[in-house]
């Protein structure tokens, strides 16, 4: 049974409850149609009972949010956002790794699981122990271009060799290692956090991800205590992140070098992050600062 | 109380229960050396078709539908450790009596399991679910479960020994519908009953089928001197008078009247059945595809994993041995690769030292992968006879390989586990994508399959605990993920105790659900650090043209990286390091940290100059 149509020129009908049925929303009937539609049997189908007209469905629950391990950044954005895609975006030298070692050791101390599918094979064991990351407790998945080829199990045979993949799109093959890697992690479950870094990936190469694989993504990550974090240079999840964040580094301005190089040290850098977008609260952007430093600036 | 359980036909029990499809045919088993081939055992719906003990292959072969099986060792070896499996799940006190029949002692038992009638339709259930029928008899001792058990098979194994069919006055209870129609028997003789429950049994059962060759004369004798008395059951055997009888036929008379009465009791042979779980599988034709071969693997798997159940027991350890037979083509190919034996010392010393060692730096050319060591698997193509992987510790006898075909090999594989576990469904899918990896490279003759047993893990997740992935489905993850990406390319991260700056490995990620939380620092104190400027690394360093002016850089291009290259803004260094002097590996660098302009913003560099080789890299950028 369909609404009726509207023309333009027609006033909306007014909606009005059963007076026996007072309070109950379901039952709600448009004016001047009851008469002309058997709109009321209808309700009182069997078959339809279960039937919840959209406009009464219950409102989606917000999302449990945990701590991103900056205050600055839980501050700005309440944490990132159990069960949704978190993107964070931005250059060179613009804190995103910081941000994703911050989350890993904030989430390993909470005696969560996390993986970390690392496009470029970037990470630095190091740093890992710097930011106090339990290593137990993280997977890094490292995709390289030389990494076996796909092939189908079933036929599959003996005889055969396996032949590292040379020539082939070095950016592309990364990707599709990437996905299909997110994809075995996300249906595997059990993971608090999963990591998505494509930060060194071209943005020419990382936007041809078609948006069906990012909303899959979403759809497989929703409902689960699990947060999906995906570090790049520039946003290409579109409507499927729930958060985007955009950083940037407010060491723009360099003064010219007077002392002897060797009496200087890079300590620290200024971080400026902007909420650029959210699904979860409609309020204007913002942004916040905070400072990263290196290991050795004690 | 003793209950014998004996599984009749064991040829053919064996064949089934390598192939359970062959159930509802006739099947027969033959054995020799062609063309003398002959059949050894056949069962019930091959004797209707009118094929017998001792017809040639040929002579079988002529009758449609049947299906022929050659003997196999490895199967009668492998059901005999399943036989013993079952007895020992129920009972510490076991006699490996025969290879078809085990007898243990079910003292105490009644307290764990139940009645006796319980216990004894468990153990015909637990036989069912290894593969095995069997008929399954208790009595008050040893000798009246043994040959009751024996008497009662409705289906002769040899035809050596013609049998009767049993009464059904001795059943006491029905076998499983299922297993009713194969003449399988589970039996209760109450203490005092055994004469009575033993006389309708033909007298040949008080002899076992598999005596030496004196021993079946002797045998032989006695039962044509019985036969001439007309003695043709227990029950007339048992009323003859002692004194006469042991006048004609001495104590070995009276022995098998005390038999006959069930009153011939003595102690078990106590054995300690050893934790060796292994199946094995002789394949009639070589097998040169992964999904026939998986076919069969999940078969081997299931009754591996039945039979560590039976023994509450999982494994962290399965070890695959194929054997591979000389392929056209490929001959000279395995010819010497792995170790070599003894026999392929000889050979190269006839062709000479210096040619020997030209063919194995060939080999090792074409085959870089043949040995293979990682930390989840191992690979090896061993000659046949130059290596037995199982010669210290297996309870199988293996069959060697045929002296005349010296060029089998034998590849194995190696699947350790970080944790025990027991889903055949987990291992068979773990061993595909593992022979996925690595292909064995020639067709399989024969395959071998060995769990490590392991004490089943205990581990409880706490409600306020947080989720952790479930190892079963991390492992086939993991391994899927080690597919894409590599072996080498996923796990945890482990730091070796060194200054180089790609001083880490890889190693196993492995999820304990009762591992604890770290308590390093108060949340509230670590979130308040600061966070940390993270080296993000270039692998492999990009290569870099430096200028330099008064021995410090000042400008910069990277020609692999279009963005990294400009005036240098800001730099700090240089800092130098060195390590490993003492190793070949030694390395010396002098470290720079710079900023370079990209694009509106500022972004920071590590520039390296590697001393020892005169060159500058970019190491990474600080991000």
């Amino acid at each position: 049974m369909g609404r009726p149509f509207l023309f333009d020129d027609e006033p909306e009908p007014e909606v009005f409850c059963h007076p026996e049925r007072r309070g109950e929303c379901a039952k709600r009937i448009p004016h001047g149609v009851e008469v002309s539609l058997p709109y009321f049997e209808a309700f009182h189908d069997p078959r339809l009972a279960s039937i919840t007209p959209a406009s009464h469905l219950e409102f989606r629950s917000a999302p449990e949010m945990a701590s991103s391990g900056i205050p600055a950044l839980d501050a700005l954005t309440g944490g990132l956002p159990r069960g949704c895609l978190t993107e964070i975006c931005g250059s060179a030298s613009s804190g995103r790794t910081s941000v994703m070692l911050a989350a890993l050791a904030t989430a390993t101390r909470r005696g969560e699981y996390c993986a970390l599918i690392d496009a470029s094979d970037a990470l630095n064991p190091h740093a890992l122990a710097a930011a106090d990351v339990d290593l137990d407790r993280l997977l890094w998945v490292r995709c390289d271009e030389n990494s076996p080829q796909r092939h189908k199990d079933t036929e599959k045979n003996l005889f055969q060799k396996r032949i590292p993949s040379r020539g082939a799109n070095q950016s592309e093959h990364r990707l599709e290692q990437v996905l299909r890697a997110t994809d075995l992690l996300l249906e595997s479950g059990g993971f608090g956090l999963i990591i998505l870094d494509l930060a060194d990936v071209p943005y020419q190469a990382a936007r041809r991800i078609p948006l069906t694989t990012w909303f899959r993504f979403r759809r497989a990550v929703e409902h689960k205590p699990t947060i999906l974090l995906a570090i790049e240079q520039h946003p290409i999840a579109g409507s499927c992140s729930s958060l985007l964040l955009q950083l940037g580094s407010q060491s723009g301005s360099m003064a010219p070098i007077i002392s002897p190089s060797h009496t200087q040290l890079l300590t620290e850098l200024q971080i400026n992050v902007e909420l650029a977008r959210s699904r979860l609260d409609r309020k204007p952007a913002r942004s916040a600062a905070f400072e990263t430093k290196t290991a050795w600036a004690g | 109380m003793f209950t014998c359980i004996y599984v009749p036909n064991f040829s053919i029990a064996a064949a089934l229960r390598a192939e359970p499809e062959l159930q509802t045919h006739a099947l027969a088993v033959f054995e020799g050396k062609p063309p003398l081939e002959q059949i050894v055992a056949v069962n019930e719906k091959s004797r209707e078709l009118g094929i017998c003990p001792g017809m040639t292959k040929s002579q079988a072969e002529l009758c449609p539908g049947i299906a022929l099986r050659p003997r196999s060792q490895l199967q009668e070896t492998s059901a005999h450790s399943a036989l013993l499996d079952c007895a020992q799940s129920f009972s510490p006190v076991v006699e490996d009596t025969a290879r078809d029949t085990v007898l243990l002692d079910l003292a105490g038992m009644e307290s764990l399991f139940g009645s006796l009638t319980k216990i004894s339709y468990e153990i015909f259930d637990r036989a069912t679910a290894l593969g095995l029928n069997a008929n399954v008899v208790t009595a008050s001792n040893p000798n009246a479960a043994l040959v009751a058990a024996r008497g009662l098979s409705v289906t002769p194994a040899t035809g050596r020994l013609s049998r009767g069919h049993p009464s059904t006055s001795l059943r006491t209870g029905p076998a499983p519908a299922p297993n009713s129609a194969q003449g399988l028997w589970v039996i209760v003789i109450l203490p005092g009953k055994e004469a009575g429950k033993l006389a309708p049994l033909p007298v040949d059962v008080l002899f076992d089928e598999n005596l030496e060759d004196d021993q079946k004369e002797e045998a032989a004798r006695l039962l044509e001197t019985l036969d001439r008395w007309g003695i043709r059951n227990l029950r007339a055997l048992a009323a003859l008078p002692e004194v006469s009888l042991s006048e004609r036929l001495g104590q070995q008379g009276l022995h098998l009247q005390k038999l006959a009465r069930g009153a011939a009791s003595r102690t078990l042979a106590q054995v300690e059945a050893p934790l060796v779980f292994e199946e094995a599988m002789e394949l009639e034709h070589p097998i040169v595809l992964l999904e026939p071969l998986a076919f069969l693997l999940n078969r081997l798997l299931e009754q591996l994993c039945a039979r560590l159940a039976s023994r509450a027991l999982a494994t962290q350890e399965l070890r695959l041995t194929l054997e591979l037979s000389n392929l056209t083509g490929v001959d000279d190919e395995f010819e010497n690769v792995g170790i070599p034996s003894e026999s392929d010392e000889s050979r190269e010393d006839l062709r000479g030292r210096q040619s020997a060692q030209c063919k194995a730096e060939e080999d090792r050319r074409l085959f870089p992968s043949v040995i293979l060591s990682g930390a989840g698997s191992t690979r090896s193509a061993i000659p046949a006879e130059s290596k037995d992987p199982y010669s210290q510790q297996s309870s199988l006898r293996w069959n060697r390989a045929p002296q005349h075909n010296s060029r089998q090999t034998r590849f194995i594989r190696k699947l350790s586990l970080p944790l025990p576990m027991l889903d055949a469904k987990i291992f068979l899918k773990l061993l595909q994508l593992d022979l996925n990896a690595h292909p064995p490279g020639a067709p399989i003759i024969k395959i071998y399959l060995s769990a490590e047993p392991a004490r089943p893990r205990s581990a409880q997740g706490g409600l306020f605990l947080p989720p952790s992935p479930e190892p079963e489905k991390l492992e086939l993850t993991l391994a899927r993920i080690a597919g894409i990406v590599g072996e080498q390319r996923v796990g945890a991260v482990e730091l070796l105790d060194t200054h180089h700056p790609e001083g880490f490995r890889m190693r196993r990620f492995v999820a304990e659900v009762a591992r604890k939380v770290p308590q390093r620092k108060s949340p509230d104190a670590a979130e308040a650090e600061a966070a940390v400027t993270a080296l993000r690394r270039f692998r492999p360093p990009l290569h870099a043209n430096v200028t330099l002016e008064n021995s410090q850089p000042i400008r910069l291009m990277c020609p692999r990286k279009k963005e990294v290259q400009g005036e240098i803004l800001w730099k700090a260094g240089p800092w130098r390091f060195s390590g490993d002097w003492w190793e070949r590996e030694a390395w010396s660098r002098n470290e720079w940290d710079l900023a370079l302009r990209n694009d509106d913003t500022v972004a920071f560099y590590r520039l390296v100059h590697d001393l020892l080789a005169g060159e500058w890299f970019v190491e990474g950028t600080y991000d």
